[in-house]
């Protein structure tokens, strides 16, 4: 089986303003999500979620300046790793996730580079 | 006083660990057959010699001062023994000075436990640790292993022999692995020990109370790590110790309730929740507040946590959800199949049964028992076919009367309903 990065991209504007029930309730559904995922033996690491308040951003000339979010339009903010036979499978998990409802973010599919899968 | 009939087999249970366990630590663990035999006879004599004079004063006195001489007999005869034993009893003691079995309270827990340590050592195949911690740890008899694991004499015999071998083979040590190890050393012991409980809980055998000792004495075990404080060394009385010891209070509460008195296993929801052990349960409560002191979660206080809230007779959709929210935690942290099956149940608690059987299906675990019984629970009612087609299936793949019993009464329901 290959192995696929799972990668969340979101728009900064969108981040913000969710009541703690909503809060909740997409709590609810990420887990319900990886947890299908891990039910069926293709979770390969819950990755990590990655913060906003206090990043930072290194430029080509070592001049550092706050945040990812003044220089683009979306960031990423986490993925997990997952297994499947073909990228279409990985594709299809992607299709779940939670991110997509709302129109709030997008999920990049990337394979893992390996010893015996460099392409 | 109880007569000898009934307190040999007591006295077996509760002392057999211990004198192997000494013999064991003094003269090392490649002799733990003639330490098995030298109790053996012990508990011979006691049958013979107790039917005939009556039950002494003091029978685990008794017992003891006849193992001691059993093993100076053993030393003075036993040819084998001599050669391995006695050549270094020379250097270590007194030539007048009888073999010095330490029977001091202290020396008993200590040897117990570098025994539990030795026998759940990670070299030794996990199925043969389960049957040693079964015959040297708890004292049950070849047969009433067997017996409740389903299977023959012959084959825990054989792994029994394996486990033994191992022991000699590997040179393994019977002392307390030194602080470095001991925390993975310690995961293997709760790992068997675990194993150990689920033989008794999910065992199909019909020797109900057979079960239930296994179940008690893998928590007797599990307690037992809970209480050997050693200042010398790192504690066994981790907070995943603490954890499992919980989850086994929690699972232990419904072990009335799961199967009825004529034999049938009664499934989650139509047991008679008043044959649920409320004690048994606040124990539980008590052992996972001493198992929530730090921070950090193992699977274990996930699963008592689950187990926990199965605790909770009223099927409110916050116990579902939460069971649900812990299953997906679970797996997240480690996949097992059984796991998987049991969350797409909870799902369809929370979310219903039709969602639930595209998580179900989505499983592929197509010639797992459990699978197909899930499935065919979940299409009772939405597609009465499917759910023939699955317990037939499930039919087809169950081992035990029991579970044979069980699928047959559901499909029967399954058929009145279509009528």
């Amino acid at each position: 089986m290959k192995e696929f990065a799972l990668i969340f991209r979101v728009s900064p504007n969108l981040a913000a303003d969710v009541s703690p029930a909503e809060m909740q309730q997409r709590m609810t559904a990420w887990m319900n999500w990886m947890g299908g995922i891990a039910a069926r033996d293709r979770l390969v690491n819950g990755g990590n979620r990655l913060g906003v308040k206090g990043s930072k951003w290194v430029g080509q000339d070592k001049v550092v300046s706050d945040g990812p979010y003044t220089e683009i339009k979306e960031f990423i903010n986490g993925f997990i790793i997952v297994k499947g036979e073909t990228v279409d499978e990985a594709v299809e998990m992607a299709r779940e996730c939670p991110i997509l409802m709302g129109g709030a973010g997008k999920v990049e599919v990337r394979p893992l580079v390996t010893p015996d899968n460099n392409e | 006083m109880m007569d000898h009939q009934n307190l040999i087999p007591q006295l077996y249970r509760q002392e057999y660990s211990k004198m192997v366990s000494v013999l064991c630590s003094r003269f090392g663990i490649d002799q733990i057959d003639a330490a098995e035999d030298i109790v053996s006879e012990t508990f011979l004599s006691a049958a013979e010699t107790w039917g005939l004079k009556g039950v002494p004063d003091n029978p685990v006195a008794w017992l003891y001062k006849v193992a001691r001489n059993n093993t100076l007999n053993g030393l003075k005869h036993d040819q084998v023994f001599r050669q391995h034993v006695v050549g270094e009893l020379v250097h270590r003691s007194p030539p007048t000075v009888e073999p010095g079995l330490d029977l001091s309270p202290q020396n008993i827990t200590d040897s117990q436990l570098q025994m539990l340590f030795a026998v759940c050592h990670p070299s030794i195949p996990v199925e043969a640790q389960v049957s040693l911690a079964l015959r040297v740890l708890c004292g049950f008899s070849i047969d009433e292993i067997a017996q409740a694991l389903l299977t023959t004499k012959a084959n825990i015999n054989k792994r029994l022999y394996r486990a033994k071998e191992r022991l000699r083979s590997e040179n393994i040590p019977l002392t307390m692995p030194d602080n470095t190890a001991l925390n993975a050393r310690l995961d293997a012991v709760l790992i068997t020990l675990y194993l150990l409980f689920n033989e008794g809980y999910y065992s199909a055998s019909p020797d109900n109370i057979l079960r239930k000792d296994f179940c008690l004495e893998a928590m007797r075990l599990v307690y037992f790590l809970t209480e050997c404080p050693d200042k010398t060394r790192a504690s066994t009385a981790r907070p995943d110790v603490y954890a499992l010891l919980a989850l086994m209070c929690f699972q232990a509460s419904r072990f009335n309730a799961r199967v009825s008195p004529r034999g049938d296993l009664v499934l989650y929801e139509q047991q008679d929740t008043s044959l649920w052990d409320m004690e048994l349960v606040n124990r539980g409560n008590s052992f996972f507040v001493l198992a929530c002191t730090q921070s950090n979660l193992s699977r274990y206080h996930l699963e008592a946590a689950i187990a926990w809230w199965h605790t909770h007779q009223d099927e409110s959709t916050e116990k579902w959800e939460n069971i649900l929210r812990l299953y997906n935690q679970l797996l997240i942290g480690q996949y097992s199949p059984m796991a998987a099956l049991n969350r797409a149940y909870a799902f369809s608690r929370v979310y219903g049964k039709k969602k639930a059987i595209r998580e179900a299906e989505a499983l592929d675990l197509t010639g797992s028992l459990f699978y197909h019984s899930l499935l065919g629970d979940l299409y009772t009612g939405l597609d009465d076919g499917k759910a023939g087609q699955h317990l037939e299936k499930a039919l087809e793949l169950s081992g035990t009367p029991a579970e044979r019993a069980l699928l047959s009464t559901r499909l029967g329901a399954l058929n009145t309903i279509k009528k």
